[in-house]
């Protein structure tokens, strides 16, 4: 498995406050990667980090194998043309239509004809589920759910090797959560997409990712499977995965694990 | 980033094959995906047109494809699948996605001829509308006034005094520029005039009346609107766009005495006060000119100005002063508190709370000018 992201020894510091203390991780390609952590434990910092949009104090951080924050500006557009962002909120031009969003990516890249870039807004729109006849409406008419599966839309536009997502599923209901796992599950299968989301719903993390790492402590206090992070018995990781919410969530994964999950004895 | 030839993956290419009963394949082979179509789609989107009669296709060569070129190669085939197709298991899922798309013509909006028509209705109505809000706004505030008033240890003093402070005391340095420049300008231009007439005397009573009166509290108020105008309106517009309004607004908090109210009396207390410091500045500039030009003595221009300059001059560009402050502030809270939650919105709503201002500005100093023309008006 090739690494498509590669940090090594990050600290960021915020005045006095250290976020991240030689923190190190890796994405290898074709793995959808969750990150998981209290608030204030630095994820979606770490995340804006990969997208090169915050420097670290120290330390690099290599996507595709281009340390992001030695790179003329030049390079790091090209690079950005290669994977697709999902913000929290959406991010939608408030000034643009729906439409306009999903196909600004297009046009600026002045290859695709008009027809062309219509087809494609529509199958994009179509993939995460909005009717055609959203698509003239403005960002501040929609429902918060409608505006963040349009801004997957727009980061799907390019045909992103890469994609990052944060807090996905927040704010969508449980039907639309489980229809977005399911999409980023088949476009992973179809085009290798890697994945790279922040996540607090167990649901999803259960559902979409295959590795998870766990920020806690100012550092990646462990990587692995689900198994494996539950394994690993700190007070954090107890209390996310272990609580009632998230033994619910892994009983609703294992029906047939019996009295305990990964054997863990039921509380 | 990996070239083509490290990996084993060919530019995306089309080929014509003739079968033994004389049908023609288009075998396609290489990447089809963004990376590699980038450059090219155009001109493959065209060769492929070329081939859209063609009944049977061969996609099975295709290393990579992703939407972009299963689209390219969809809208070649008319948006349906041809007779004979064969192409890998994992690219069915592409073209079965688009499928799926239902055809619908994107949004278009209709060429509206009566636009012009609607859109001069629209104008005036809009412009009716905001002075009738404008002025329930004004009689809002007094009401909140009259509030403070009867309960004098509610009132929200500290927002007040820190409007002061940003729209007064922190404007102190540019409205002094301004007005040293154009009491400057002023006195020496009415110099070059008078020095002909050998009237070098009534500088003082052009420099005095015209800035007391009219320059002084004309230039405040434009530079104050200009400057805090617009930030009141941006920022009741980004406390729109963070639902803060909304926020303030269902603790029970009323909008108009907590945000309205204070803006309005602050600007009614800071521009009196810097309608002062900026006609002192511009005498101070036109005394200098004065000296300069035609040798009046600071003296003398200081002691003849009182005879020069009735103080009614005073009082009517304080009111004014006064009224312009109220007049900005009020216009701003008003299209402030109007701006939907967007980017556009916002930009547009400061621009015209700033434009509206310094134009209700002028008209109001026009019609004052019109009212007292027969007062303070010392030679007669």
């Amino acid at each position: 498995m090739k690494a498509l992201i590669e940090i090594e020894g990050l600290w960021t510091t915020f005045g006095d406050n250290v976020v991240h203390r030689d923190l190190n991780l890796s994405v290898a390609q074709g793995e959808v990667l969750a990150l998981v952590g209290g608030s204030g434990s630095g994820k979606t910092t770490l995340l804006r980090q990969m997208l090169g949009l915050e420097h670290p104090a120290r330390g690099t951080v290599r996507v595709f194998g281009i340390p992001l924050h030695e790179v003329p500006i030049a390079q790091l557009r090209r690079l950005r043309k290669r994977w697709g962002v999902l913000f929290q909120e959406g991010a939608l031009y408030s000034a643009l239509s729906v439409f306009d969003n999903v196909a600004l990516p297009l046009r600026e890249m002045r290859c695709f004809d008009e027809g062309f870039v219509r087809d494609m807004v529509m199958l994009k729109l179509a993939m995460v589920d909005i009717e055609a006849r959203h698509a003239g409406k403005m960002p501040a008419e929609l429902s918060g759910g409608m505006v963040k599966r349009i801004a997957l839309a727009r980061a799907l536009a390019l045909e992103p090797e890469l994609l990052f997502l944060d807090e996905p599923t927040a704010g969508l209901d449980p039907d639309r959560s489980e229809s977005f796992v399911r999409l980023v599950t088949e476009l992973r299968r179809e085009l290798k997409l890697t994945v790279v989301m922040v996540t607090h719903d167990l649901d999803t993390l259960v559902a979409a990712a295959n590795r998870i790492a766990v920020l806690a402590e100012q550092r990646v206090l462990v990587t692995g499977t689900l198994s494996e992070v539950v394994a690993a018995k700190h007070p954090f990781i107890v209390n996310f995965f272990l609580g009632e919410r998230g033994l619910r969530a892994l009983a609703g994964l294992r029906p047939m694990a019996s009295g305990g999950v990964a054997g863990i004895p039921p509380t | 980033m990996q070239s083509a030839a490290t990996t084993g993956i060919q530019e995306p290419e089309i080929r014509l094959t003739q079968g033994r009963d004389g049908a023609h394949t288009v075998a396609l082979s290489g990447a089809w995906d963004i990376r590699a179509l980038r450059a090219r789609a155009a001109e493959l989107g065209r060769a492929l047109g070329r081939q859209a009669r063609a009944a049977s296709w061969d996609l099975t060569g295709i290393q990579r494809l992703d939407h972009i070129g299963a689209l390219l190669i969809w809208r070649a085939w008319d948006k349906r699948r041809p007779a004979a197709l064969a192409l890998r298991s994992e690219h069915d899922a592409l073209f079965s996605r688009l499928g799926a798309v239902p055809e619908a013509s994107a949004p278009r909006a209709r060429p509206d001829l009566l636009e012009p028509l609607r859109a001069l209705g629209d104008f005036g109505a809009a412009l009716a509308g905001g002075g009738l809000e404008i002025v329930r706004l004004l009689g809002q505030v007094a009401l909140d006034a009259l509030g403070v008033l009867r309960d004098p240890v509610r009132g929200p003093w500290r927002e007040i005094s820190a409007g002061v402070y940003r729209a007064g005391a922190q404007a102190l340095g540019i409205t002094a520029l301004v007005g040293f420049l154009i009491g400057v300008v002023l006195s020496y231009l009415s110099a070059e005039q008078l020095k002909d007439f050998g009237a070098n005397a009534f500088v003082i009573n052009i420099v005095g009346i015209g800035v007391v009166r009219e320059l002084g509290p004309m230039l405040t108020a434009i530079l104050v609107a200009g400057r805090s105008g617009s930030a009141i309106t941006a920022q009741l517009g980004v406390m729109r766009v963070t639902e803060e309004l909304d926020a303030l607004a269902v603790m029970g908090i009323p909008l108009s005495m907590r945000l309205v109210f204070p803006k309005v009396a602050a600007l009614a207390v800071a521009l009196p006060l810097l309608v002062l410091w900026t006609d002192a500045i511009a005498l101070a500039g036109g005394m200098v000119s004065a000296k300069w030009q035609l040798g009046i003595a600071y003296r003398t221009f200081v002691e003849s100005l009182p005879a020069a300059v009735p103080i009614a001059n005073y009082w009517i560009g304080l009111g004014k002063g006064a009224a312009f402050g109220v007049l900005i502030a009020l216009i701003a809270c008003h299209f402030g508190l109007r701006i939907e939650p967007n980017t556009e919105s916002l930009g547009a709503g400061t621009t015209r709370s700033v434009v509206a201002a310094i134009t209700v500005v002028i008209i109001v100093d026009a019609i004052v000018a019109v009212i007292f023309s027969g007062v303070g008006m010392g030679l007669r």
